[in-house]
Order: C-alpha cells, then structure tokens, then sequence
C-alpha cells in the first residue's frame, strides 16, 4: 500500500503521542476500537473552561490509524468541546488522503474524539459548554 | 551493505545471475518452437527442453516424462485438482484439504465444491500440522483427492508428508501436494513420499518468473488429467501450449543450482534463522514464534510482536522487505487466516510478520534487521494503548471492546 506523505510524516512524528494521568478532574478519555479488529484508539483531552488545552493519542493499528489520531488532537487542541465535537472522518479522509480501504480509520479516530468528550462531560456532571 | 534489504523470500526470489546466463541463448540465437520436429531450429529447443526437464526431474527423484511445464504453482494446483475431479468423478465426489493451504488450492477447491465436490478441510495443530489420524479417518469410499501442502508459505510448518502418502497410497486415493515453498529448500522424494501430483515453481528458487511444474505420476498408479488447456497436445495431452524455452532452461538451470548447493544453504540459512530469532528474543518480551521450532522451512521465520499492529511494523522498517500477517495488508481486510488456524488470537495474527531468508541475504543483514524491528516494536510499543494497559497489569481479554 502506498501511503500519503502526510500519513507518513504523521507516523515518524507523531504529534502528541502519550498519556494523562485517567483520574485526574480536568481530563477526558475515549477508547476505541478492539484488538481483534486490529486498531485500538485512545485519545485523551484536557479541558479549561470549556475549551480543550491539551490532547493525547496512544494508538494500536496501522500507519492510517497512527497518524488520523495523531491529526485528530492536533485539530483538537484550542478548540471547545463543542467546536471540536464537530470535527468529521471525512475532513481526517481528506487531510491524509486516505484511501477507501482507510476510511474506517478515520471513523475511529472521530469516534475517539466523542468518546473523549463524553467522558469529560460525563466526570464533571457538566456539558462542558460556555 | 545495500539497503533496501530483501527478506521476503516466501513470496519470491531474485533469479541466480548462473540462470539468467543460462536463459540468454533461448531469447535470440535459439528461438526455435520445441515443438517443431523438422528442422534444427525445433530440434535445438527439444533438447534443451529435454535436458531442462531431466534437471527439474533429478532435484525431485522423478522420471523427466512425469513434468508437466505450466505458468506456475497456481496454474499445477488448478490443472491437478480440476484435472483429477474432472477425470474421475465417475469414481467419487469427495476430496480432502487442509485449511492452511495458500489461496491457489482453497480457491480452486471453493470453485469445485460449488460444482458439486464435497470437501473435507482438515484443522491444523497450534504449529500447523495436518495430523495423518484426522486424515485417515475423514477418507471415505468416495474420496478421489487428497490436496496437502508440503511447506506452509506464512509459517514454514513442513507437513508429514510421508506419513500422508502412506495413507494416501493404502487407501487408494491420489495425493496432491502444493511443494511450491518445499522444492529447492528441503530434500523432496515424490518416490519415498508417496506423491501423486506435486505443483512447484521456477520463482522461488531463484528462477525466472512464468513457469513452474505438475509432476504427474506415470506408474503405481498411472494418474490421469483432464487438461484445463486445450490446443497443440503439448506435454502429453494434459497442458497445451508453446513451451517457454528460455524460462524452461532458467527453471532447469535453478533446480541444477539447488540440487548442488542445498546441504550447505539449507545448513547456513538455518543459522541466519537462529540468529535472527535469538537476537530479536533477546532484546523484546512477548514476541511469539509461529510455526514449529525446527520442523520448517531453513529460511522461515514467523513471530508476533505482541500489542503492535503488523502493517505499522512494515511501515517502519521501510527500507526492509518483510511480510505481515496483518489484516491491513491485504486486501480482504481479514488477519491471515493461516495465523488464526493455529488458534493463536486474532489480535496476535495482526502482529505477525513473516521473515524469508535466502540465497543472498548475509550476516550483516541478519543483525540490522535485528537492530531495525527492535526500535520499531520499542518505538510502536510506547504508542500502543494496549501495551499501556498490559504493563499497568489489565488483563486485554477481561475488557470489553467497543467493536466496530
């Protein structure tokens, strides 16, 4: 499989590649995904005052996989929750130029994003919007 | 060294430069048909052929009357099992396979079951053996076709065949065997082994692509083929076409080659095996070994990496030919299924990658790829969630995934 240079680029640099402490108030956590369907997302988010200061990406899958969450928090960070719950698979499709056979990577790395919000949400009883 | 490095041999060879140079006269000066029996241009090519055939014959232990020139492996597996179903139908409608083997055999037995053919696939072993028990007992009064590969293509298993033509033999059923990663690497006896029919190919030792064998037994019993190719008559009836000199004399060429230097290959490239196993062992935990220990092929190696995914490792080791078992690799979007027969979990069939010596492959290379796979695990590793998970003591199995 040929891969696009920004999907490369994405995967021997990843940006924002490891964790954040899962307890702590302000961060949120999505995992995606299973090992046997061969990708596992986890992204995390930490929200200040409604907006998304920071993001972190670990992720078990392919080069696509890697670099649509990796793409995902960079579009994350400085949004709030509500902007950046609106971030599409397809925008991530295009941005990569992921090939058909890698669009569910992307529905991933979006269903990561949501995931990550909702537990935010979830753990501070809040909508999360200002 | 020379980067990139080539380390999938299972899935071809370069051609030896002693073959290449023994193709050459065929292209231009020696371009006669074999099959033209009057004049000396034909009569030139006919022995070439002739002494190409008792080369590829000497490399199995058969009589150079029993090969059957094809296009290649895949062309001998359909030609011997649509070829034997066709001809002796009247006799049964049953065969037996094993869900290992490659594509060229599971789809060819695919398209037969939908004409009315039942198939027994038999299970392999946690190292990819067939068991000759299961065999025996799934032999019925209305089985005509055994189809066993000798060499597993992903995992190296080397099956018991032996044991199997044995069985084939006392029952009075034909053996087919796909030898296509077993010729030219371990010794091969179709005599002493019991084999009926026996696909192979010119490509996977260090012969031209384009042309391969059917051996197809003439005596005890004599085995009979409907051709799927009809034409000319070419090698007896049962495959039709203008014999390919040049590739033939490269084909001859190539098993004269392997005949000579197997003892030795085979001895080093064992040795190149071991050392890439042991160096990767030593430096990573949780990597497991596909296959069995030291029944397989000298140049296979098959491990998974746990907690990384296989097309992420190829993508790493870019400057290095391997291959993986990983869903994302191919085209079905499926984990290889030879992995998951061996009842590993699909989740490890997705870490597998498949290491192939060869010929040309050195030392030197051996330990840079033992330097490169581990920083790509290292490196994939500390990006997986689910190495994270492993070493904060979560046992994966007892989550529940959100499947998609």
């Amino acid at each position: 499989m040929a891969y696009s240079n920004k999907v490369i680029e994405h995967y021997n640099n990843p940006r924002n590649m490891g964790s954040f402490p899962k307890d702590e108030k302000e961060v949120g956590t999505g995992v995606v995904g299973a090992p046997e369907c061969g990708d596992v997302m986890k992204l995390q988010i930490k929200v200040e005052a409604g907006r998304i200061v920071d993001a972190k990406f670990k992720t078990f899958g392919c080069g696509s996989a890697i670099a649509s969450s990796s793409l995902a928090t960079e579009w994350m960070k400085g949004k709030t929750l509500d902007e950046a719950e609106k971030i599409k698979n397809t925008e991530i499709v295009q941005e990569l130029s992921l090939p058909p056979v890698k669009i569910h990577c992307s529905v991933l790395a979006e269903d990561a994003i949501k995931a990550a919000i909702t537990d935010y949400r979830k753990k501070t009883g809040s909508n999360g919007s200002v | 060294m020379k980067l990139p490095i080539y380390m999938d041999n299972h899935s071809t060879t370069p051609m030896d430069p002693r073959v290449l140079e023994a193709m050459l006269p065929y292209f231009t000066e020696k371009f006669g048909n074999a099959a033209s029996r009057n004049h000396s241009f034909g009569w030139e090519a006919e022995q070439a052929v002739d002494d190409a055939r008792r080369q590829i014959a000497t490399l199995i232990h058969a009589d150079p009357k029993e090969i059957i020139f094809t296009s290649g492996a895949t062309e001998s597996d359909n030609l011997a099992l649509k070829g034997v179903v066709e001809m002796y139908r009247e006799k049964g409608d049953h065969m037996i396979t094993s869900v290992t083997e490659h594509r060229a055999v599971l789809d060819t037995v695919k398209r037969l079951e939908k004409q009315g053919i039942k198939v027994t696939y038999l299970p392999v072993d946690k190292e990819g053996f067939v068991n000759p028990e299961d065999l025996n007992k799934a032999i019925t009064d209305k089985t005509i076709l055994i189809s066993i590969m000798m060499a597993n293509n992903e995992i190296g298993t080397i099956n018991p065949v032996v044991e199997i033509g044995k069985i084939a033999k006392s029952r009075g059923v034909l053996f087919h065997c796909d030898a296509t990663q077993g010729v030219g690497k371990i010794p091969v006896d179709v005599e002493a082994m019991g084999i009926d029919l026996m696909s192979f190919s010119a490509h996977k030792i260090y012969g031209p692509k384009g042309v391969g064998a059917l051996y197809v037994r003439r005596k005890n019993p004599r085995v009979r083929l409907a051709p799927m190719i009809d034409g000319g008559g070419h090698e007896r009836g049962m495959r039709s076409g203008t014999l390919p000199v040049p590739l033939i004399m490269g084909f001859g060429k190539a098993c004269e080659i392997c005949m000579q230097v197997m003892p030795d290959e085979s001895k080093r490239l064992t040795q190149l095996r071991e050392r890439l196993k042991e160096g990767i062992l030593k430096n990573l935990d949780e990597v497991y070994l596909n296959g069995h220990s030291t029944k397989r092929l000298p140049n296979n190696m098959n491990l998974s990496f746990a907690y990384v995914e296989g097309e992420s490792v190829l993508m790493g080791l870019k400057e290095i030919a391997v291959s993986s078992g990983s869903a994302c690799t191919s085209a079905t979007l499926e984990p290889s299924y030879v992995i998951r027969a061996l009842g590993v979990g699909s989740d490890l069939a997705h870490s597998s990658i498949r290491f192939g010596l060869g010929r040309f492959n050195t030392e030197e290379e051996v330990d840079y790829v033992v330097k490169r796979v581990t920083e790509t695990i290292q490196k994939l590793r500390a990006m997986s969630p689910l190495y994270e998970m492993a070493k904060e003591g979560v046992d994966l199995k007892t989550v529940q995934w959100a499947s998609h």
